[in-house]
């Protein structure tokens, strides 16, 4: 056993509990951590590989912008875990979280018989590899020929849901506003009243 | 193989115990300079000029009685010190702070770990260490935490951007993310012409350098851009409910990322270790290196001392209607220049 396999078998384990923990914690920012977790072992996963910019990248953009900007939303909502989610279940919804459980768990054993029992994928294909794999020169020289098309077009989806968020924000702000007004209006017009009486 | 450990292994706890006495030297050196601007002597009692201040601070905020208040998040407010001063340390893996050489007969690089990423390891470093202020503020289950807590997570999230594309710059001239290579790129006379200045990068990006050094102020949650724990407005912010040697994570977390940010702004902007007569003395170079990241914390000491604290909302619009355009156009620039 070298120092690799126990630098997978370690992260491997810690990311695999940090996802299950994640779904089954009940207090919310303690399941973000623990996704977080899981994401850093990710990163050790693919730095291991030789990929170390998506093994960086995986970690500036979601351990470090994603996950805070859930942990903001979270923190606003004020969510401290103290809600039963999901504890007054009827045998419907009992049933359908079977029913997917089951699929799921279905769906993986054929995934795994599949990868495993293929028979052309040797044992160790990880470590056959060109010298610059996973380098930011390959990355990027990949990015910007063979997969330039789905690459513009992810940012032009990014682009529009940044757009949509601007505009429900904005249409928000108007809504308030009238409704501030409104209230204004009613307490200027309780005041007459008071000054009336 | 048994060697390399033990040789790293004694690397790792000399720069871990250097940061540490520098953390605790900032403070002192912050008093004492921010003392003297405001024509006051600062620490003087202990030791010769106070020099002892910072072991005696250290004793006081171990013996202090620790209050954890009832209704916390226990596991998260504990950890969050942690968290918020781990990855500060850990930039310093990265970091070349002199010129490789050799001792006793081992050839000793000196650099913790040369990542052919390094810029990248720094980068994602430094953006975990916002969870600790964030875990903070919502597990005091205080309102002027929990205020620290969101506008320290907004701000991060507005700097950190303009922080990333400050530097985007500087990766184009140089063409590599190595902070080893990064130095030797900038040792020679200045664009291979200008022989009495040296080719830092400071001089081909200078508004790089100023928006680097204005957001890792912003990200190091320093005055003027000190909001999370604006001390006039939300007490102490997300460390309001932290006492004895939690409370000093804290604050060892913000000066050893301060040291951090420094050591990074050295070896981007002005070169690293590099500076003169090192073909005959190697060992200067780790002076050198000490010597810039000092200026760079006088600097901020020096700010702190200056500028009154930015309001909110101007610091969001700072950051997103100024910088971020002119990192943008910085980068655009560069880009254009380098395939000129």
């Amino acid at each position: 056993m070298n120092l690799d396999t126990i630098i997978f078998i370690v992260s491997a384990l810690v990311a695999v509990s940090g996802a299950t923990m994640m779904i089954s914690l009940r207090n919310p920012v303690l399941s973000v951590m623990s996704m977080i977790l899981s994401l850093v072992a990710q990163a050790v996963l693919y730095i291991q590989l030789g990929a170390l910019f998506v093994g960086a990248v995986l970690i500036i953009v979601y351990s470090g912008a994603i996950m805070v900007l859930f942990l903001f939303v979270i923190m606003l909502l004020n969510l401290r875990g103290s809600e039963d989610l999901g504890r007054q279940s009827s045998p419907i919804k009992m049933s359908t979280k079977i029913l997917f459980s089951l699929m799921l768990f279905v769906e993986f054993v054929f995934v795994i018989k599949v990868g495993f029992f293929k028979g052309d994928i040797p044992l160790g294909v990880m470590s056959q590899t060109t010298d610059n794999f996973g380098s930011v020169e390959s990355v990027a020289e990949l990015l910007f020929t063979n997969y330039l098309y789905p690459f513009e077009l992810t940012s032009v989806l990014l682009l529009s849901a940044i757009v949509g968020a601007v505009v429900m924000s904005k249409r928000d702000a108007a809504e308030t506003k009238t409704d501030e007004s409104a209230v204004a209006v009613k307490d200027s017009d309780s005041k007459e009243q008071v000054v009336e009486s | 193989m048994l060697e390399m450990i033990i040789i790293s292994s004694i690397k790792v706890i000399i720069v871990v115990i250097a940061v540490l006495t520098g953390c605790a030297y900032s403070t002192y050196m912050e008093r004492k300079v921010v003392g003297h601007m405001q024509h006051r002597i600062g620490p003087s009692y202990a030791g010769p000029f106070g020099l002892l201040q910072p072991l005696a601070d250290g004793v006081k905020l171990i013996f202090k009685e620790e209050i954890i208040p009832d209704n916390i998040e226990k596991t998260t407010y504990l950890l969050a010190p942690a968290i918020s001063f781990i990855p500060a340390i850990l930039t310093f893996a990265v970091i070349p702070f002199g010129k490789d050489t050799s001792f006793f007969g081992f050839d000793i690089p000196m650099v913790l770990s040369d990542l052919n990423i390094g810029i990248l390891f720094v980068f994602a470093v430094t953006s975990l260490g916002i969870y600790g202020i964030v875990l903070a503020g919502w597990s005091s289950t205080s309102k002027y935490s929990m205020m620290g807590a969101i506008r320290s997570s907004a701000q991060m999230i507005s700097y950190e951007v303009g922080y990333g594309l400050s530097i985007i710059g500087v990766i184009l001239i140089a063409n590599t993310l190595s902070l080893r290579e990064l130095i030797e790129l900038q040792m020679g006379p200045l664009w291979g012409t200008i022989t009495f200045l040296p080719n830092w990068y400071i001089f081909s990006q200078p508004l790089g350098f100023i928006l680097f050094l204005t957001c890792a102020i912003a990200e190091t949650n320093r005055s003027p851009f000190d909001m999370a724990e604006a001390e006039s407005e939300l007490v102490a912010g997300y460390h309001t409910e932290y006492s004895s040697m939690k409370f000093s994570m804290f604050f060892i977390g913000e000066y050893a990322n301060m040291i951090a940010v420094s050591s990074v702004g050295a070896t981007l902007f002005f070169g690293g270790w590099h500076g003169p007569f090192l073909e005959s003395f190697p060992m200067l170079s780790v002076f050198y290196f000490v010597a810039k990241v000092i200026m760079f914390m006088f600097f901020y000491i020096w700010l702190r001392a200056t500028f009154p604290r930015f309001r909110y909302d101007q610091l969001m619009n700072f950051g997103w209607k100024v910088l971020f355009p002119l990192a943008l156009l910085n980068t655009m620039v560069t880009a254009y220049f380098v395939i000129l």
